[in-house]
């Protein structure tokens, strides 16, 4: 099911954050949320998961209003959202097989048995067999966002929320993440929402996306047309560098 | 923010704290996870403390005892009398406050700064519930048992160095410790501990939970910071009022 945002205004003390952004982030899609440092996108994300009110407006999953709910009702739409958090957010207290474990032993009534097979499961699906029990301090940066994959997709959710999942890897591992996040999107069928700034997940996972120019619905469109669309803002952003400009000279 | 606002968020963050567990048998496994690192390992700073201080009342007392007229088991009198009275309950869980207190809001306020909070948050999981209960559960079971370890340590430490260095026979020191003892003071001691264990758990987790991400690792060190000075205020502040109104 969809993620629907409805002119959606968030502020802090006065200073407006998002300006009245609506979106459809689409099911079975790799959704993006694109913009400079600074432009919203964490507080928007925020807004949708429900870890910020939104001064107006609504947020609606798969036809129900996430916004009207109460804390009770909220938590039925939880359980269905997996997110994973910029830098990790892993338990710094349990081990890897704990972390996955953690949504399982909060939210089922499995028993021991069944928990260990699904955490396995996860593990496997993020190609980390074996790690059960190291601790996160001990992991690369690259397998610890895997771990939060796998505690994100713990409970089979319908939502999944990625924020800056390639922040502080190196290019390679930035693609595994990425095409892990697009396969496991098409393998469940789910309504993922990845926030970056990194123009190469642009171009490999962009299918449907957002982008924010201090705070306001900028452009949507994909990977194909961000390419070639004549936004100033836009145009910035893709071609940054002076490499980049040169190129669209000659691409153009 | 100002002092009302801070009480106000902090009543309404122990409101939460109290809301029924999502699954008691996580809460059990953190209550004793808590009663480790607040509790167990606390004891060896205690027991140091604890002896040393009692072994330098007995000094002190018998070097301002100089009238042949005050009875030599007045040194074990007065020891007991400042162990049990002050010293075990309010100095020790001053010096916890400031142990137990930074560590809790470096580990909550780390939490926060490391969206570990969050994650909790969206998973549907209450935080403060998940974070704070235990703390507080684990505070109040187990200060007592600190508090009456560090009465008995300082007696015995008292004990030790007033009879090794002959200041004061065993059967007059011990004479003083039964002299005129009244059971209460240890109930008034306990009773004492039992709110300051509440306020060494919360306020920290308090400072800990609301620190300022943006402010990075340097707003979590001055969480602890903060922490430690408040809940030492409040454990003076309520040293006051239970002894004005449990024993004038
Ligand atoms: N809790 C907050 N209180 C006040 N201002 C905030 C808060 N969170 C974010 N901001 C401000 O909102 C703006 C957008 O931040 P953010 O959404 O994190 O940007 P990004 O697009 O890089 O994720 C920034 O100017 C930031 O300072
Ligand atoms: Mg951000």
């Amino acid at each position: 099911m969809s993620i629907i945002v409805n002119n959606v205004i968030k502020g802090f003390s006065g200073t407006e954050i998002i300006k009245d952004i609506s979106f459809e982030f689409e099911k079975g899609k790799t959704n993006l949320i694109i913009g400079q440092s600074g432009s919203g996108k964490s507080v928007l994300t925020k807004c949708i998961v429900g870890l910020y009110e939104v001064d107006s407006g609504e947020v609606i999953y798969g036809g129900e209003n996430f916004s009207a709910m109460n804390k009770s009702e909220r938590k039925k739409i939880r359980t269905q959202i997996g997110m994973l958090f910029q830098g990790s957010a892993l338990f710094d207290s349990y081990s890897v097989e704990q972390n996955v474990m953690f949504p399982l032993t909060m939210f089922t009534d499995m028993s021991k048995e069944e928990m260990l097979e699904r955490v396995n499961f996860c593990l496997e699906r993020v190609e980390l067999e074996n790690k059960n029990h190291l601790f996160p301090s001990e992991i690369s940066g690259g397998m610890q966002k895997r771990v939060a994959i796998a505690r994100a997709i713990a409970l089979n959710p319908q939502y999944l929320f990625c924020d800056e999942p390639n922040s502080g890897l190196d290019p390679k591992t930035s693609i595994v993440i990425d095409n892990l996040i697009h396969d496991l999107t098409k393998e469940y069928d789910m309504t993922t929402v990845v926030i970056t700034h990194d123009m190469n997940s642009v171009m490999e996972i962009g299918e449907n996306i957002l982008y924010i120019h201090e705070g306001e619905n900028w452009w949507t469109g994909d990977n194909h047309s961000i390419v070639t669309t004549n936004n100033q803002e836009i145009g910035d952003f893709v071609y940054a560098s002076e490499f980049m400009k040169q190129l669209r000279g000659k691409l153009i | 923010m100002n002092l009302f606002e801070h009480i106000g968020r902090f009543i309404l963050m122990i409101g939460q704290a109290f809301k029924k567990p999502e699954k008691w048998s996580v809460l059990r496994k953190n209550f004793i996870i808590e009663i480790n690192t607040i509790g167990i390992s606390s004891l060896s700073i205690v027991a140091l403390l604890s002896l040393f201080m009692g072994a330098v009342m007995v000094i002190q007392t018998a070097s301002n005892i100089d009238s042949p007229l005050i009875p030599a088991y007045t040194v074990g009198f007065a020891t007991r009398q400042s162990m049990i009275l002050e010293f075990s309950s309010t100095m020790i869980c001053l010096i916890l406050a400031g142990k137990v207190g930074s560590n809790i809001a470096s580990e909550v306020g780390t939490m926060r700064l490391t969206e570990q909070i969050d994650a909790l948050e969206v998973m549907g999981v209450n935080s403060i519930n998940h974070l704070v209960l235990p703390k507080i559960l684990a505070s109040l079971f187990i200060f007592p048992f600190i508090v009456l370890i560090s009465m008995g340590l300082g007696l015995i430490g008292g004990g030790l160095i007033g009879t090794q260095a002959g200041i004061i026979t065993l059967e007059k020191y011990i004479m003083g410790l039964q002299y005129y003892f009244d059971p209460f003071s240890i109930t008034y001691s306990l009773i004492k501990t039992l709110f300051f264990a509440f306020f060494i758990a919360t306020i920290p987790s308090y400072f800990g939970y609301y620190v300022n991400p943006s402010g990075g690792a340097l707003e979590v060190g001055k969480s602890g910071t903060k922490s430690v000075v408040a809940s030492s205020m409040v454990i003076l502040l309520i040293n006051l009022i239970i002894t004005y109104f449990l024993l004038l």
